[in-house]
């Protein structure tokens, strides 16, 4: 019992040893970019464009309606002759044909929504934009995959490379470090319409806009919120000159 | 008062309201050197007003409907979007809500601390204590219902994981978690009873439990930070020598606190409304999905701390499930705050005079609590349930060894009258 008990405490004493790094291990290793996010708004208007045209066909946002895009400083007539496919009104929401069944069938699982991709991607070590932003730039061409593309972030996706025309095709070489830790070098195999530096630009225009999508309110928030806080400092200030006014008499 | 009004005097004929005036502010004497710490308690109330008010315009807008809509979202996420991108104002209204809901804990975490610091559990005020508890647990039912309403991956699978804790309990278990859920799992039946208790059942009972703890306060006075009674030492008129008119004293001095107060939830609201991912989850921006869960499931931030002892407890005991004991555990935690005045046989109350041994406890036991809650929020491991472990025992001990503890303590003498420090 008391041999038990001895060992019991040594054990103690090692593991609080070391438990701060225990603790606070870091569980991704992965390297996810930091995303140059826009808040202008014709970087916007480029990413809502391309919203449309390559994501809106298999996901919806159905959240969000095609007319809160004149906040971006489009006017409704610009969305309906450039974003808005037949049969669609200005006031619609961003919902799409394909039904979730079909899509299942398909894809193996159902695109998501994407009105919130990018809160819903957001960890305590990077933003939502920032995964999105990785993501969409390192699909490789993997032909044991039944798409024939794969991801560095997201091993085995089953989307395939939508951007694939704008980007080209990268090639991944795979390599194992002394740890078994796998590593996934991509080369640009073959060039796509844009160049390296221009698909950037457009993912950070799309990613820019998946965030603005994910709260329309964010910017105006922020700016209420100085006035708010210029209000409450004044607010503070005359409560406390209050407080002492009638407390002068209290010892 | 000589001076009244017609209509004054023609309502106090007929309902006690000056009377009641004076006896709860005018006339209410509270310690005059009431520091910091005793801002927690207004600040308490105006938090719960601002989830009343706030909740009322949401329950105008949402939708408690776990069924899916055409375009294959739950009703009741799409509703909760709908406020924060079409009700006018309603992005405001959420996040007051939901940052009100963490900041509802921390001011009352505060509150009971206080508490702790000087001894306000102590005798006369152990019925105002116990009304404190009670408040704090339906004050968590009301939060973990809540947080079921906005039906994302961490409020179906944080409720999925928590009611499945009722099924460890011997024989009933179960079939008592049938009847929580009104399904098999957490379903649409769910989301609308957790609707309706969390709308109308548990704010009733937080009023009148609200509205009892502040009879009880106003029958037994404020203590405060020397823990003694100012109504020992009364002048020729009655009025307590230490004591001033909670109006418009504290009035006045609660305001600056209420000033305070503001400037940090609404920069919180409006600069940082997801709390870091605290107050509003990255996950609980997915729709809850009854096929997909979560690899990692942690609850709130404000309930780990609890959640932590529950995961602690990790050996089956006379026959039944660790993790029934672990339910166990979780509530004796709770639970025993309530018998603090018991527990404590110091011959004072305030840390001010009580001896080294009481401060060295208590700060244990702060330690041991907020390393209980980080642990919460994490998923576990062999090394973290240790941790856990020592901080659990050290949780309980901090109330059970108490009645030693307090007894021994070298303690200082208490001043005749309260003191300004």
């Amino acid at each position: 019992m008391k041999t038990n008990w001895i060992s019991w405490l040594k054990k103690t004493v090692a593991v609080l040893a070391v438990a701060p790094t225990l603790l606070f291990a870091a569980e991704t290793n992965v390297h996810i970019d930091k995303a140059p996010v826009s808040t202008n708004p014709v970087d916007l208007q480029h990413g809502a464009k391309l919203f449309v045209n390559y994501c809106l066909n298999c996901h919806a946002a159905s959240m969000m309606r095609y007319n809160r895009l004149t906040e971006l400083g489009l006017t409704e007539q610009q969305i309906k002759d450039y974003l808005l496919f037949t049969g669609e009104k200005v006031g619609d929401l961003m919902t799409i044909a394909m039904r979730t069944k079909d899509a299942k069938k398909w894809f193996g699982a159902a695109p998501p929504d994407l009105t919130l991709i990018a809160r819903q991607k957001e960890t305590l070590s990077y933003s939502g934009a920032d995964w999105l932003y990785t993501y969409l730039r390192t699909f490789y061409r993997d032909e044991s995959r039944p798409t024939g593309w794969n991801n560095v972030v997201f091993p085995n996706v089953g989307m395939p490379h939508v951007l694939w025309e704008l980007q080209g095709i990268q090639v991944a070489e795979k390599s194992k470090d002394e740890h078994g830790n796998e590593h996934i070098k991509l080369t640009l195999g073959k060039p796509g319409l844009l160049s390296p530096a221009e698909y950037d630009k457009a993912v950070a225009d799309l990613v820019s806009f998946l965030q603005w999508m994910g709260e329309p309110v964010a910017e105006k928030r922020k700016t209420i919120g100085i006035w708010v806080m210029l209000y409450l400092a004044l607010f503070f200030i005359l409560t406390y000159l209050l407080k002492k006014a009638y407390w002068k008499d209290v010892h | 008062m000589t001076s009244k009004s017609g209509l004054l005097q023609w309502i106090d004929e007929r309902f006690p309201l000056s009377s009641t005036i004076e006896g709860h502010l005018t006339g209410y004497y509270a310690p005059k050197n009431l520091n910091f710490w005793y801002f927690f308690g207004s600040l308490a109330l105006l938090v719960f007003v601002i989830q009343i008010v706030t909740g009322i315009f949401l329950v105008m807008n949402y939708k408690p409907d776990g069924t899916l809509n055409a375009a294959g979202v739950p009703v009741a996420f799409a509703s909760v979007e709908y406020i924060m991108r079409e009700v006018p104002g309603g992005w405001l209204i959420r996040y007051m809500h939901s940052t009100g809901a963490s900041a509802f804990f921390i001011v009352v975490y505060l509150h009971m601390f206080r508490g702790l610091l000087y001894g306000s559990y102590r005798k006369p005020r152990e019925l105002l204590w116990i009304i404190g508890v009670l408040i704090f647990l339906a004050l968590m039912g009301e939060a973990f219902m809540g947080y079921l309403l906005p039906w994302g991956q961490m409020s179906f699978w944080g409720a999925q994981v928590i009611i499945n804790l009722v099924s460890a309990i011997p024989v009933v278990g179960p079939d008592l978690a049938v009847f929580v859920r009104g399904d098999y799992v957490i379903s649409d039946a769910t989301l609308n009873r957790f609707f309706s208790l969390h709308v109308i059942a548990l704010p009733l009972v937080l009023l009148l439990l609200v509205a009892a703890h502040i009879v009880a306060l106003h029958e037994v006075g404020s203590n405060n930070p020397d823990g003694i009674e100012i109504k020992k030492k009364k002048d020729a008129t009655g009025k307590p020598l230490d004591g001033i008119p909670f109006h418009p004293y504290y009035t006045v001095k609660d305001m600056v606190g209420v000033a305070g107060f503001f400037i940090i939830f609404f920069a919180v609201v409006f600069f940082a409304p997801e709390g870091g991912g605290y107050f509003l989850e990255a996950n609980n921006f997915i729709p809850a999905d009854p096929l997909k869960t979560p690899p990692h499931i942690a609850p709130v931030w404000y309930f780990t701390p609890f959640y932590s002892i529950l995961r602690a407890v990790t050996y089956p005991l006379f026959g039944l499930d660790a993790k029934f004991w672990g339910v166990v555990a979780m509530f004796a935690a709770v639970l025993i705050i309530a018998f603090l005045p018991w527990l404590d046989r110091s011959p004072v109350k305030s840390i001010r005079y009580k001896g080294p041994i009481f401060k060295i406890a208590l700060t244990l036991f702060v330690i041991a609590f907020l390393i209980l809650g980080y642990l919460g929020v994490l998923p576990p491991n062999p090394m973290r349930t240790l941790v856990a472990q020592i901080c659990a025992v050290i949780y309980f001990a901090f109330f059970l060894l108490m009645p030693w503890y307090s007894k021994i303590d070298p303690c200082k003498p208490e001043p005749e009258r309260v003191t300004w420090k």
